[in-house]
């Protein structure tokens, strides 16, 4: 279904461009999209065996600011703070930081194929934080060390590929397969000399990836043990990586022909890894490794309203944090003891996956 | 004048490319660059491009510098048409031509309706404003270099280079693309394409620059420049340039497959 029309204009007939029906229904997707990720906070907060009604959640929200009569008990304030909107939020973020870092990373890389770890970021990560869990650091410390570790990795890449003659983007990616087996391997050493009884149980769990034992001083920052939290973080990766979209569509064309239409490729790529990697980072530095959300997510979105990254990228922010937060409250629901959600990302996202890989359409 | 190249010399490593290549291109000038596969045509494009510094003497493009231009401002002087090619994902075909106009856009910008309603009208002058709306992996091979020579035009640069346009391209499509290319130059737009057939260098070129061995072997009207002699040293078979329809169009027979039959 093509819609075009013609307008007046000064010096006569200018020919408005038709639109296209999968352009058309863009704003509709993601405005339904936006609606649905609300719908999925509302529904989790009144999930578990304490509901929150969300007209008490806003409230409570509100009396953080204006005085508005107690109507809650203190257990479910307490609730609300401290477990069920720090959790909510955490889930909402990562999966957020997670799709838009994949989205971005297989546009600049032309490959639909990589996840926000092909740099090694989440590699890195686990590496940190199994040497943090090794030297007793702590909840914050643990997380600074696999943030710190995983922006290490991903550095690392970068400089190869620079020493590396060839293909700049194969050399990108090969040097990530590298840095991050490199890393792997120091993982598996660290499991080795762990204390089984406490060390090694934490490691193992780190790596399965939860949004568990969220705080708000995680999210924001602000306490003595953690000045720095997360989301800060998170939003300047995030909004680098929104007003880049338009970029990110002419990299897919390749460096040499977006050079010539005016686009410096190789720093608009930096500006985009480095985005991609600093919201990666801080996603895994607090929540361990949460695969096939950056995989599988835009490949949803591509489906839904097409390639353009003006779109993909809103969309895939809007559907990760739903998508990560609708598997977050099937994992603290489905079972009496917690399913860690990095299993059941992989669960939903290996086979989803496979009939990817699968059906007849190109990817 | 569109394209002055003075005095160029480039080399990979100790591997001489280029050496001592001087020409100068009017306005409205279309040009077809001739030769054997591997004496630096693509070099020689890139080198125009900005896409290589590091070569010795100069290269003027509308009276500027090539090399003291930054990537945008190169963008507005010269645009490039690749041969068609496969991108990953599926972009309509709008939004490939829509991506040349970022030139003129602030860093951090976003196309608007003024961007867009220019490369719709690129579509409409090239004649194929019908596949604005279907998703350019999904035309044919002759349809897509049309969509990349509308994107060269939505750029707004005065002179376009094309490497090969035709090389993919059944005969059909072929003509069309070339006839294309034709009428724009006529249309006052400065162009230089590299091909591989002297015939298609009468039909559609004002001057013809024959490259060999890294050097200018030629450079003029094709119907001064392209002769026996030059396409059979050229290539290494015997070659013979005939005339039809009053001079009107010259074609060259390889005479080795006459004497055969």
């Amino acid at each position: 279904m093509i819609t075009s029309s013609n307008k007046e204009s000064g010096n006569g007939l200018i020919k408005t461009p038709p639109v296209s029906a999968q352009k058309n229904r863009a704003r509709a997707v993601l405005i339904a999209l936006g609606v649905l990720m609300i719908v999925a906070v509302a529904v989790s907060l009144m999930l578990g065996r304490y509901p929150i009604p969300p007209d008490e959640a806003i409230r409570m929200l509100l009396s953080e600011v204006f005085p508005v009569t107690e109507t809650w008990t203190d257990q479910m304030y307490i609730l609300f703070f401290n477990v069920r909107l720090p959790r909510i939020l955490m889930a909402l973020f990562v999966g957020c930081c997670l799709a838009a870092a994949g989205a971005a990373y297989q546009g600049t890389f032309q490959n639909p194929l990589v996840s926000p770890d092909i740099l090694g970021a989440s590699q890195g990560a686990a590496l940190g934080a199994a040497i943090g869990i090794l030297m007793h650091l702590g909840g914050a410390g643990v997380s600074i060390m696999a943030f710190a570790f995983s922006l290490l990795s991903v550095a690392l890449v970068l400089l190869i590929s620079t020493r590396a003659k060839g293909n700049h983007v194969l050399v990108v990616v090969l040097a990530g397969v590298m840095v991050s087996s490199l890393f792997s391997a120091g993982v598996s050493y660290a499991k080795l000399v762990a204390d089984p009884t406490n060390e090694l149980a934490d490691i193992t769990y780190w790596l399965m990836g939860s949004v568990t034992g969220s705080t708000l001083e995680q999210l924001w920052g602000g306490a003595p043990n953690q000045p720095i939290g997360v989301v800060p973080i998170m939003l300047v990766g995030l909004v680098m990586l929104f007003v880049l979209r338009w970029k990110i569509n002419i990299l897919t064309m390749g460096d040499e022909e977006a050079s010539t239409m005016g686009v410096d490729a190789r720093r608009v790529r930096i500006l985009v890894i480095f985005a991609a990697t600093l919201v990666t980072a801080a996603s895994v530095s607090v929540t361990g490794m949460i695969g096939w959300v950056g995989l599988v997510i835009p490949h949803l979105c591509r489906m839904l309203i097409g390639v353009d990254y003006r779109k993909l990228l809103p969309a895939s922010m809007l559907m990760g944090g739903t998508f990560l937060l609708v598997v977050d409250d099937v994992s603290r629901l489905a079972t009496a003891a917690e399913i860690p959600i990095g299993i059941l990302t992989a669960f939903i996202g290996a086979p989803f996956f496979l009939y990817l890989i699968t059906r007849k359409k190109k990817l | 004048m569109s394209i002055a190249v003075s005095n160029l010399s480039f080399s990979y490593g100790k591997h001489a490319v280029l050496h001592d290549v001087s020409f100068t291109a009017e306005d409205g000038m279309l040009i077809n660059v001739l030769g054997p596969n591997g004496v630096g045509k693509s070099t020689l494009f890139r080198c125009i491009l900005g896409l290589e510094s590091r070569y010795q003497g100069s290269i003027m493009v509308n009276g500027k510098d090539i090399r003291s231009l930054s990537i945008k401002q190169r963008a507005r002087e010269i645009s490039y048409i690749p041969q068609s090619h496969a991108p990953v994902y599926d972009f309509e075909v709008i939004d490939v031509v829509l991506m040349s106009t970022t030139n003129d856009l602030p860093s951090l910008g976003v196309p608007g309706t003024a961007q867009l309603e220019r490369a719709y009208a690129a579509l409409e002058r090239i004649g194929i404003a019908h596949l604005a709306t279907r998703t350019y992996t999904q035309i044919s091979g002759g349809e897509q270099q049309l969509v990349l020579i509308a994107r060269a035009l939505a750029q707004n640069a005065r002179t376009i280079i094309m490497d090969e346009p035709t090389s993919a391209l059944d005969y059909g499509n072929t003509v069309r693309v070339l006839s294309c290319v034709k009428r724009l130059a006529r249309e006052g737009m400065s162009i230089i394409q590299s091909t591989h057939q002297p015939d298609q260098a009468f039909l559609y070129s004002d001057k013809t620059l024959v490259i060999s061995k890294g050097q200018i072997a030629a450079f003029g009207p094709p119907k001064e420049v392209i002769t026996d002699k030059l396409i059979s040293d050229l290539y290494g078979i015997d070659v013979e340039v005939n005339s039809l329809y009053d001079d009107k169009v010259r074609v060259c027979v390889p005479i080795i497959d006459l004497e055969e039959a």
